[in-house]
């Protein structure tokens, strides 16, 4: 069954600021729809047996001690900004 | 056509930990831009999250004292957004199993008391700082990102602005007890947003809401509800529809305004984040957090009224602040009457901090300088005129009041001879007062009162002064 459109790809893109052409939206759409399909399959197996699982990992607990560490030294952090001021990041305005 | 206001807040409390949620980068109010930021705050590739266990007995900590269930297992969600505030594009929250749920916290408000429930307690990370610029950019600063927060959620059972302001003031109360944030609105450690809605009375669905952000005091919130209200109650008579969105207050106007942000649809695409594994809370962590939590601001009031007799004003104003009632609490211990002790600390005392802007532990007041000052005045050695000199003195370089009066000569002069030779004097200095007064007029008295409390620097046991006096008139 086909779920993804053209429109859902751009829709997504546009969240992620990604400029998505038509053509690409449509192989994306097309690709998407391929891993879908491929979940759906998972839905056959019989897990009746299988306990569920909540988290990827399963390990539980790892936790770390409020402890101050290094941290990045600001002037190396700013060389991967496009634009700064006055150690300020420097981005387009956000309110119209 | 009349209108009951259904309002619903989110409250985002900073946590007080050393350093962020997921990553060992400070986390404190008031560094340079920029400064306190690590690899892991910025999701640089290769970097891992690890949870901050402060952070977590915190989130308990709150939960408990809110009076809300705590999870037994709990995991972190990604929210996604793209927003420059957050260079991940995502924020860690929690979704489906916040560490508190079904909470409430009991409010007094004009003249009545109600409990509003809280739906969640979650834990989740503050985004960057953005200024916002004229000139076509933003500035942004990421020292707040990863800082450690709860987002307090209550269901929507505030009605009036009045209960929004007392359900903050106890909450902040609560937490500032717990000790695990500041809560100060003005270094935003505690924000505050509020969703709005009116329904007609008897309806029970509720209607369209607004949500109104930028609210930097409680007064403002207070303030911006009540005009929310009222401009949601005009369209809504005019017959129109109230359409969902986010609006500012703005504190210059008093008026609510549409906030617009560019590509603003919502679509948070929430994911269990796969780099943080759950948490499992037993027993034994949920009571060793439980027992650090201290007695609380309504098990104080209760304990002030029914123990010491204060009055129920008095004991609100103590337990607004953990600090002050500790205070209190240490100064009662240290021998001081209670009420005595609360009329200071609720005069004086605040009126000193107030004009100084300055808290108590930056004052050299000690709990057993000020129980010194009350014995001094509760034996009738100083009296209340005095005892404001002594304060003075006490607030400036500390001390004990018994000492500072000792030094300084100020004991009440309470001493029947002394005192009616001072008021012979000052009799044969004013014979038209006694005229005066055996003439009918009162006045007189209060007058001479006067002179022999300037004749003895304020020293002279004032009700004594006045009985002698009295008695030395009719011996003319």
């Amino acid at each position: 069954m086909s779920n993804f459109t053209k429109e859902d790809i751009q829709y997504y893109a546009n969240f992620a600021r990604i400029d998505m052409p038509d053509a690409e939206a449509e192989k994306f759409a097309t690709r998407l729809d391929t891993l879908l399909e491929f979940s759906d399959r998972l839905k056959e197996l019989d897990t009746t047996d299988v306990e569920p699982m909540t988290h990827p990992l399963a390990i539980v607990n790892v936790l770390r001690e409020d402890t101050p560490e290094d941290i990045l030294d600001r002037d190396e952090m700013l060389k991967s900004v496009e634009d700064h001021e006055d150690g300020l990041i420097k981005v387009p305005n956000i309110l119209d | 056509m009349n209108f009951e206001t259904i309002v619903g807040l989110e409250v985002h409390v900073e946590l007080k930990t050393n350093t962020k949620i997921f990553s060992p980068a400070p986390a404190h109010f008031g560094a340079a831009p920029n400064m306190n930021i690590h690899p892991t705050d910025l999701a640089y590739p290769g970097t891992l999250p690890t949870m901050n266990k402060q952070a977590i007995d915190f989130g308990m900590k709150a939960s408990m004292a809110l009076n809300c269930d705590v999870a037994r297992v709990m995991n972190f969600d990604r929210k996604h957004y793209f927003y420059p505030d957050n260079p991940k594009a995502y924020q860690v929250s929690q979704d489906d199993r916040p560490v508190g749920a079904n909470g409430w916290i009991e409010i007094e408000v004009d003249g009545y008391k109600k409990k509003i429930r809280i739906e969640r307690v979650h834990l989740e990370e503050d985004a960057g700082k953005l200024t916002h610029s004229d000139n076509g950019y933003s500035l942004v600063d990421l020292n707040r990102q990863g800082t450690p927060l709860i987002e307090i959620v209550t269901e929507a059972d505030i009605r009036t602005p009045n209960e929004a302001y007392a359900f903050l003031e106890k909450l902040k109360a609560i937490i500032q007890y717990t000790g695990v944030s500041d809560v100060r609105m003005e270094e935003g450690s505690l924000r505050c947003d509020a969703n709005i809605s009116l329904r007609p009375y008897g309806q029970e669905e509720f209607g369209t809401k607004t949500e109104l952000k930028n609210l930097n005091s409680f007064n403002f919130v207070r303030r911006g509800i009540a005009n929310e209200v009222e401009r949601q109650e005009k369209l809504l008579l005019s017959g129109e529809k109230i359409v969902q969105q986010t609006r500012r207050y703005d504190e210059t106007t008093g008026q609510t305004v549409l906030m617009r942000i560019k590509g603003s649809a919502n679509d948070y695409r929430f994911i269990d984040d796969p780099d943080l594994p759950e948490i499992v809370i037993d027993e034994d962590w949920i009571e060793r957090v439980r027992a650090e939590i201290p007695e609380l601001p309504d098990a104080r009031k209760n304990r002030y009224v029914n123990e010491l007799d204060l009055p129920a004003y008095d004991a609100h104003v103590l337990t607004l602040t953990k600090e002050m009632s500790d205070f209190f609490d240490e100064t009662v211990k240290a021998g001081a009457d209670a009420k005595l002790a609360s009329n200071w600390l609720m005069g004086g005392v605040s009126e000193y901090l107030n004009a100084e802007g300055k808290e108590l532990k930056e004052t050299p007041i000690t709990p057993a300088g000020l129980a010194s000052l009350v014995k001094l005045i509760s034996d009738g050695t100083i009296s209340s005129k005095i005892a404001k000199k002594v304060f003075k003195e006490l607030a400036e370089n500390g001390g004990d009041a018994a000492v500072i009066v000792k030094e300084k000569g100020l004991v009440q002069i309470s001493d029947e001879g002394t005192l009616r030779k001072v008021i012979g004097e000052i009799l044969d200095a004013n014979e038209q007062s006694i005229e005066d007064y055996k003439n009918g007029k009162d006045r007189a008295v209060g007058f001479l009162v006067g002179q022999v409390m300037k004749a003895t620097k304020g020293q002279a046991n004032p009700p004594l002064v006045n009985k002698l006096l009295l008695d030395e008139i009719s011996k003319r």
